[in-house]
């Protein structure tokens, strides 16, 4: 069975291959071969990789893009235009609010969401405290980081939801969405700033944009792990009661599920962190573009200063989103 | 009319269902179709009647369609082929609404490993089916309070299920089922979990509710005392056919084949049997056996016979109902009853 299907995917790839072979040689303008006789008696093209030889996909990808964007220009000028906005106006009100008040509202944020643990909450103030500490300019940078962040893992969430709540209903579905997530996390995230360039240019949408394909990942797998995990029983029990498909994920699917859901969350604005970080090599500005710039003028203390911010930050996301997890974690145990 | 009827269900499990169904039809049995085809056969041609009121207990060995046929009853499982009526109603007629419709108010069902709701305490768990139904919170807790104590849980309302012992979490389920108010209840193995002490107290509860209740239970079972000791009737499945069904003592007394004459040949039939029959036809006793005589109902067991026979080495006269003489039982007969080889008598 084994052998039979290794020697089916060499044949049809060998076929394929060959086809695209012809193909490239039959449209490139490169100086080539007149014919079959001349490519056996002058076996030069053996040496370097011919130049005819050369499959049009960039042609291809730009004649596409350019399409895309005359034709449908208009959908990715609003979406940039929204995306932008928000992002904009996110970024101004954290910038506009007074340092202090900054701390004071995340380290409430984090006492409640971890069910009032001090130990947590002074963490994260010290955390972000610190971040101003190491350089009186990294802390708008800080700001600019937060607010792709939190864009991107508000996004990640807008589509991972749905996508993770057809998956857990259906295997077909399940069966597409899986090998694309698995595709999408061993491609190097670097590649995810392509797509994104591509459609809107330089700066902060494209970083947005290759953030949320980079992070999606994990807030998908583990709401779909969640709600499949939900014992076979209880989904019964709702079933045999008459209960519709939105009653069930309310009352059932969404609450038993939320600790792996948070447990995504966690994950994805991890991953999201260090994308956006990446995503300064666009120019997003922020702690990834200090970092870059620390680097090329040569000026290692400011990058360090700036590497050091971006390890606060990641420990301040960290505690936040594992603060609501954790406790409803802790709520089983205790009741256990 | 029967409350449910079952009439030629086919269930088959596989890629291609209805390819396999011809094969099914021309006598193939489960392990042939499997061997064959790869496809498992569920249920093979199952028609029953279960009447108003009754307890009809299902009973097999694990694979042999209990759990599937019992998920006909309210759709969560659709069959290959036949049909299924409740209450005159085509089950399998029924659109999306009015499945959900009739899986609300018709009937309840109570799970072996209980299928509560983790997440929620006991009254909202006991709420639950009341809740589906966009019933008030405080009419469903009203509900719910009522059931709880109904199943002796009172005072346990603000706990959560996995605080209970396995016997609690089932009269949760019990309850929950109730709370409801189906006509039927669908009971899929509901003792199976408990220990042995926990699983005799439930079934003397049921029992015991059943008396005002008087709900069509549904009941599954593996456990060939459970089945003795809480039918009205027993369906016997064997690799999703029916072997037989009939009374606790038809089954015990007359077995259909030779399947149910070997499942049934260690029960203690003392605990089955009653004394309608066994009993012989009443002649006239002689004086000093008359001093001696003692009356019992028709349907006292024969375990509740025999000690007073032994002890006195008398002879019983079996009253109806109305108090008449309608028969007798002395040591002879339930020597008769009782040998192995004599199962038909
Ligand atoms: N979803 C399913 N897919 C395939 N086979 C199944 C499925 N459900 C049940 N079966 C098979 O159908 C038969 C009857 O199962 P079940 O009704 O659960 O038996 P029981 O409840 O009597 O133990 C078994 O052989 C089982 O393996
Ligand atoms: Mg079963």
């Amino acid at each position: 069975m084994e052998k039979k299907n290794g020697v089916f995917i060499g044949v049809i790839s060998a076929v394929i291959l060959l086809a695209a072979s012809v193909f490239s040689y039959s449209v490139s303008i490169k100086k080539k071969p007149d014919g079959l006789w001349d490519l056996i008696s002058n076996p030069s093209w053996l040496g370097d990789w011919p130049r005819w030889l050369d499959f049009p996909l960039k042609e291809w990808a730009n004649a596409g893009i350019d399409w895309l964007v005359e034709t449908y220009g208009y959908i990715f000028d609003a979406i940039n235009e929204g995306l932008l906005g928000v992002y904009s106006s996110l970024t101004s009100l954290m910038v506009l609010t007074p340092w202090p008040v900054f701390i004071v509202f995340a380290a409430i944020l984090t006492y409640f969401l971890s069910g009032r643990k001090a130990v947590v909450t002074i963490i994260v103030a010290a955390c972000l405290f610190s971040i101003g500490l190491l350089s009186p300019k990294l802390w708008d940078k800080m700001i600019e980081t937060t607010a792709l962040v939190v864009i991107s893992i508000s996004l990640c969430a807008l589509i991972g939801f749905p996508v993770a709540i057809m998956m857990s209903r259906s295997d077909r579905v399940r069966n597409v969405v899986l090998p694309v997530l698995d595709l999408m996390q061993t491609i190097p995230a670097f590649v995810y700033l392509i797509p994104g360039i591509m459609l809107f240019g330089l700066g902060a949408v494209p970083a947005i944009i290759a953030t949320v394909i980079y992070a999606v990942p994990p807030v998908i797998r583990l709401t779909d792990l969640g709600i499949r995990m939900i014992d076979s029983e209880v989904i019964e029990a709702a079933d045999s009661f008459g209960a519709t498909p939105m009653q069930k994920l309310k009352i059932i699917q969404l609450p038993l599920a939320l600790p792996a859901i948070m447990q995504g969350i966690n994950q994805t604005t991890m991953m999201a962190l260090a994308m956006v970080v990446v995503a300064s090599m666009i120019g997003t500005r922020g702690l990834g573009d200090e970092v870059l710039l620390g680097l090329q003028q040569l000026n290692v203390g400011r990058a360090l200063e700036a590497g050091l911010a971006i390890v606060l930050l990641a420990i301040v996301l960290d505690r936040i989103t594992q603060a609501y997890g954790k406790r409803l974690q802790e709520r089983k145990s205790d009741e256990g | 009319m029967s409350k449910i009827e079952i009439r030629n269900i086919y269930k088959i499990f596989g890629p291609d269902p209805t390819s396999v169904m011809p094969l099914v039809k021309g006598g193939a049995n489960k392990q042939e179709v499997m061997d064959q085809t790869g496809h498992v056969v569920g249920l093979d041609d199952v028609s029953l009647d279960i009447n108003e009121g009754e307890i009809f207990v299902i009973m097999g060995l694990s694979g042999s369609g209990k759990s599937t046929l019992i998920r006909h009853l309210n759709r969560l499982i659709e069959p290959t082929s036949g049909s299924i009526i409740v209450d005159g109603e085509n089950v399998l007629k029924l659109d999306a609404k009015q499945l959900a419709r009739f899986r609300q108010s018709k009937m309840a069902m109570v799970f072996q490993r209980f299928g509560l709701l983790p997440h929620k305490n006991i009254i909202e768990n006991v709420g639950f089916g009341l809740q589906i139904q966009m019933v008030s919170e405080a009419k469903r807790n009203a509900a719910a309070q009522e059931k709880i104590d109904l199943v002796g849980l009172t005072g346990f309302e603000k706990q959560y299920p996995d605080q209970l012992s396995g016997g609690m979490q089932q009269r949760v389920g019990l309850a929950r089922a109730l709370a409801t108010d189906p006509d039927i209840l669908l009971m899929d193995e509901a003792f199976s979990a408990l220990d042995p002490l926990i699983r005799t107290d439930m079934q003397r509860r049921l029992l015991e509710l059943q008396t005002s209740l008087k709900k069509t239970i549904v009941f599954i079972t593996h456990d060939l005392d459970e089945a003795l000791f809480l039918g009205d009737r027993i369906c016997i499945l064997e690799g999703g056919r029916i072997a037989q069904i009939g009374t606790p003592e038809d089954i015990i007394l007359s077995p259909a084949d030779d399947y149910v004459a070997a499942f049934v040949g260690d029960v203690n039939k003392a605990k089955v049997l009653r004394a309608k029959s066994v009993m012989v036809s009443p002649r006239k006793l002689t004086a000093a056996e008359s001093k001696k005589s003692v009356q019992m109902p028709v349907n006292a067991l024969l375990e509740d016979l025999m000690p007073i026979v032994l002890k006195q080495g008398n002879i019983i006269e079996i009253i109806d109902d109305a108090g008449t003489v309608v028969g007798q039982v002395g040591g002879a007969d339930i020597a008769a009853a009782l040998e192995k080889d004599n199962l038909s008598a």
